[in-house]
């Protein structure tokens, strides 16, 4: 049973990916947007590394971190607007017909999102060496950087498939795509909370799950083994993708409730 | 002329009444710059303390005219999405057909997209005054300043109705939306030009936002310079866009 089990996963989560693997647009951007923005305001921003207490000298170092969670970000939109085209053609539907048991949908369907999140993020980390980056925490850091994408991409995943199967709707996926935009400039994603000097600003960076998911992603750029930070930015991306998955799987449940 | 007004009165009163009455059209619009400006001023203000950021007005005025000049080009360009959509759903071909005088059908989205932008920069204005923005311009400084962002919003429409009259499908989007995107943020955004280093510097010091940004702050903060100049670079940037769009309008006339 449980061979039978990862093999549907395995072909579900395939599938997730082959579909976004053929279209261009929606490997293309994933990859590109990120860093086009990092470039931008890596550039734009370097003044901001002569301010006192900035934590580095290279702010290409301290906003490499923006783009593994905004990578996810997008790749779970873009894999989630399909999730959803499968409610709404119906394909959804039929596979309930078929023995596939609803928990494996939805982990064959995180699955080949996960995977899509970390050939980007392997992606993003490439461009940064490439381009003078050092990680602080050396090639374990790397190695962990990759495992918390993979939990950071799971969290985006699950609230997105909860979106997807609770609306039944592309449109509204991709409207989330400006919602979760709002928490990452909300967020520390340009300049340390403590050189905030907005008041209001800092305490809704502060409250913003995503400043922990940067900053602990940072912490493994540029400061090396900061455990505060990783554990802050693992549990909010693990509390992220628990709450998610079980509204998900609330969602499915009632999705393909017999009427 | 007549029957282009008429044609141009239609288009707009179209599209102005979809752009009023579809939230999911006039939220986005509005919220987006508001939210720009809200990130920007709140979460950067500590870097006018770097050493040599010398604007007189503080960083909410140097950052509200980013913002001006940001949503004037983009409301430009999410009406070369409406006319996208106007192909796709078959739409303008009825309206070819029907139109007397075509050029009244860029003039009518050029008018909609004027009126778009005001309503944007009206909301975005009253939330930089309750943020208590520091205006050192006078009266004619701040027309100078709205009415750059007025050409500039022309100039916007018309690139993207250019793209918009050739590619007729929305997936044309990123065509109009990128190279705005990208001219805007490489120019001096986040700090003054002088305090750019290294590749970005390069390219602000020949991008022609640049002298826009400057300008634009040069009247807010009531020191205007490169006024002219920017003037006559949104001048020939809607003078070749215009050439742009009405060559794109026969382009789409003869694909029928």
């Amino acid at each position: 049973v449980t061979g039978t089990i990862l093999t549907q996963i395995a072909t579900l989560g395939r599938r997730a990916v082959v579909r976004t693997a053929r279209q261009p647009a929606n490997v293309v951007f994933p990859l590109v947007f990120p860093m086009l923005l990092l470039a931008v305001n890596a550039g734009g921003l370097k003044a901001e590394t002569r301010l006192p207490g900035f934590p580095t000298n290279s702010f290409l170092a301290f906003a490499l971190a923006v783009p593994f969670v905004q990578g996810a970000l997008l790749a779970t939109v873009n894999a989630n607007v399909d999730f959803a085209r499968d409610i709404q053609t119906g394909f959804l539907n039929r596979l309930a017909l078929t023995p596939v048991r609803g928990i494996v949908l939805l982990v064959g369907q995180l699955g080949g999102l996960l995977t899509i999140a970390l050939v980007q993020a392997v992606f993003y980390l490439a461009v940064g060496l490439a381009f003078g980056v050092r990680l602080e925490s050396g090639i374990g850091g790397a190695a962990m950087l990759l495992v918390l994408e993979t939990v950071i991409a799971l969290g985006f995943a699950a609230i997105g498939t909860w979106a997807a199967l609770r609306t039944g709707s592309t449109e509204a996926v991709q409207g989330l795509f400006p919602v979760f935009f709002v928490f990452l400039f909300l967020s520390s994603m340009n300049i340390p909370r403590h050189l905030i000097e907005t008041d209001w600003f800092r305490w809704v960076a502060t409250i913003n799950p995503v400043s922990y998911l940067i900053e602990a992603v940072r912490s493994l750029v540029i400061e090396g083994w900061n455990w505060e930070a990783l554990g802050l930015g693992f549990a909010a991306a693990g509390g992220m993708s628990v709450i998610g998955f079980a509204l998900a799987a609330q969602a499915l449940w009632r999705r393909l409730e017999r009427t | 002329m007549t029957e282009a007004l008429d044609v141009a009165r239609g288009v707009a009163w179209r599209q102005l009444h979809t752009f009023f009455t579809n939230k999911a059209f006039f939220v986005p619009s509005v919220m987006f710059p508001l939210f720009f400006f809200t990130a920007f001023v709140g979460g950067l203000s500590r870097i006018s303390k770097v050493p040599g950021f010398d604007f007189p007005s503080g960083y909410t005025a140097f950052q509200f005219v980013f913002v001006l000049l940001q949503s004037a080009a983009f409301s430009g360009v999410f009406t070369g999405f409406g006319i996208a959509r106007d192909f796709d759903s078959g739409f303008m071909r009825r309206l070819m057909l029907a139109a007397p005088n075509r050029i009244g059908i860029v003039l009518g989205y050029m008018v909609s997209s004027l009126v778009r932008w005001l309503t944007v920069i009206v909301v975005v204005t009253v939330v930089a005054l309750l943020a208590q923005m520091n205006i050192g311009g006078n009266g004619v400084d701040l027309f100078g300043l709205y009415a750059l962002g007025l050409l500039l919003n022309l100039a916007g429409t018309l690139w993207a109705a250019g793209v918009a009259m050739r590619l007729r499908t929305q997936q044309a989007a990123p065509v109009m939306q990128m190279p705005v995107f990208l001219i805007l943020f490489f120019a001096p955004v986040y700090v003054p030009l002088g305090l750019l280093q290294g590749w970005i510097h390069g390219v602000a010091s020949v991008n022609p936002l640049t002298a826009l940004l400057q300008a634009g702050r040069g009247l807010i903060s009531g020191r205007p310079e490169l006024t002219v100049a920017a003037f006559a670079i949104v001048a020939g940037l809607i003078a070749g866009f215009a050439l742009w769009a009405v060559r794109g309008l026969r382009r789409a006339e003869a694909a029928g």
